[in-house]
């Protein structure tokens, strides 16, 4: 058997994942990169974006989740990331989103103050990323 | 001496207080196993944060530049102090004993004439600091309507407190609350939160990452930046996390000690009743006897 990679995903609520896997592809904010079995120590942060899983079950399939930024720590023979939040690609509503950045554009143009502007425009980059995503 | 009526009517309230408490024990120790279960479910998050931030904060903490909330703005003259304590009453000591704590502290700050804001985080902190220090607390955070306490209850309440650190509105940040551990006792904790205390890095710690030396991208100084922030959501939502379980707890033994008093009572009170009833048979007995002698 192919060497595996200890992979954990984690969220402040729980233990979303854990399971040895062939490789995983981490959107990392500096750009993607893909992490296989004995990779060098590497911390960094990551963009919302998707992590595609490999070889996670026994199966081929390759398990996609969006998440929403945060930190990935690769170290000898394991992957963690932490992220708020992470939801199965497969659960993403194209239409939804289309909804929601809609209504994120209406905060930009309402927005008053610099703060509410960084929060819509924050809140869109994110929803278009997902949008990206879901297609 | 009360007589047979009041004493039957005493009973039976003394019982249905007894089947009140009986009931609000069963549920305090269902929302515990639930409470504790997610605070057991929070840990590996922030274990692994902290690792991070232990490794970076000492490797940043001496630079220039590093972030205010790693080393604090300079000063220690306004403190903000949270109190996390309960929505709801009827758990023993809970809130009392997170508001004692905080008092003391409170004291002290204003003995070495430190500026002292108050930010509460339940209902119940509030009413209790509000006689003495309202005009100190700046507001209080409602967590009512909260059924399942999720991260995304935490994080606005960390993003006030960060952008009130931004402003410059404070110095330090320390939090009360009560730590889990175990149903019988609850650990009354003081924790600071800004500066972000960076725990000394043992030799253990240094084996644990096997000689291998971390690469960070973006940079160090970049993710130290955006973990700084983050830190402090994951630390309020922990604490929160534990303080809900330790007020299920401390509720879970409240409600059955009131029960084992009520059962006591309800004890005493029936022999009472017994005691009166033969009482008034043996006076009724006396009469007629006494009547029938007479005659």
């Amino acid at each position: 058997m192919a060497k595996t990679l200890h992979f954990e995903l984690v969220s402040p609520e729980r233990l979303l994942m854990e399971c040895e896997v062939t490789a995983v592809v981490v959107p990392g904010s500096e750009g993607d990169f893909m992490v296989y079995p004995d990779h060098a120590p590497v911390i960094t942060t990551i963009r919302p974006g998707v992590v595609e899983v490999m070889g996670a079950s026994d199966k081929d399939e390759i398990v996609r989740l969006f998440i929403h930024g945060g930190f990935a720590e690769v170290g000898t023979g394991h992957l963690v990331i932490l992220t708020e939040e992470a939801i199965p690609v497969s659960e993403l509503r194209k239409a939804d989103i289309e909804q929601k950045i809609i209504d994120a554009r209406e905060d930009l143009e309402d927005a008053k103050t610099d703060e509410q502007t960084r929060t819509a425009q924050e809140a869109i980059s994110k929803l278009t990323e997902l949008l990206k995503a879901a297609a | 001496m009360p007589n047979l009526k009041d004493l039957k009517i005493r009973i039976n309230s003394v019982t249905s207080t007894q089947k009140i408490t009986q009931a609000m024990k069963m549920v305090a120790a269902s929302k515990l196993r639930r409470a504790q279960e997610a605070a057991e479910a929070s840990r590996p998050y922030a274990e692994r944060m902290e690792k991070v931030l232990t490794d970076l904060g000492h490797s940043m903490a001496g630079n220039e530049g590093a972030s205010p909330l790693l080393v604090g703005t300079g000063k220690q003259d306004v403190h903000l102090i949270i109190v996390a304590t309960s929505e709801r009453g009827l758990c023993g000591g809970f809130n009392s004993s997170i508001v004692k704590l905080a008092k003391l502290k409170i004291e002290k700050l204003i003995a070495d004439k430190k500026k002292i804001k108050i930010l509460c985080i339940g209902r119940k902190g509030h009413l209790q600091l509000r006689r003495q220090y309202n005009q100190l607390i700046v507001d209080v955070i409602d967590l009512k309507h909260v059924k399942r306490l999720a991260f995304s209850d935490a994080s606005p309440i960390a993003g006030r407190i960060l952008k009130m650190f931004e402003d410059g509105e404070f110095d330090v940040c320390t939090l009360f609350y009560a730590r889990f551990k175990s149903a019988l006792t609850q650990i009354v904790t003081e924790q600071k939160m800004i500066p972000a205390p960076i725990a000394e890095a043992n030799d253990e710690a240094e084996d644990d990452l096997g000689g291998a030396a971390y690469e960070y991208e973006p940079g160090e100084a970049e993710i130290l930046e955006a973990l700084l922030p983050r830190n402090v959501s994951v630390q309020l939502f922990r604490a929160l996390l534990e303080n809900a379980a330790s007020e299920q707890g401390a509720r879970m033994t409240a409600m059955e000690s009131a029960t084992r008093n009520a059962g006591e009572m309800i004890d005493d009170l029936t022999l009472q009743y017994n005691r009166s009833r033969q009482a008034s048979i043996t006076s009724d007995l006396i009469e007629i006897i006494s009547g029938a002698e007479a005659l």
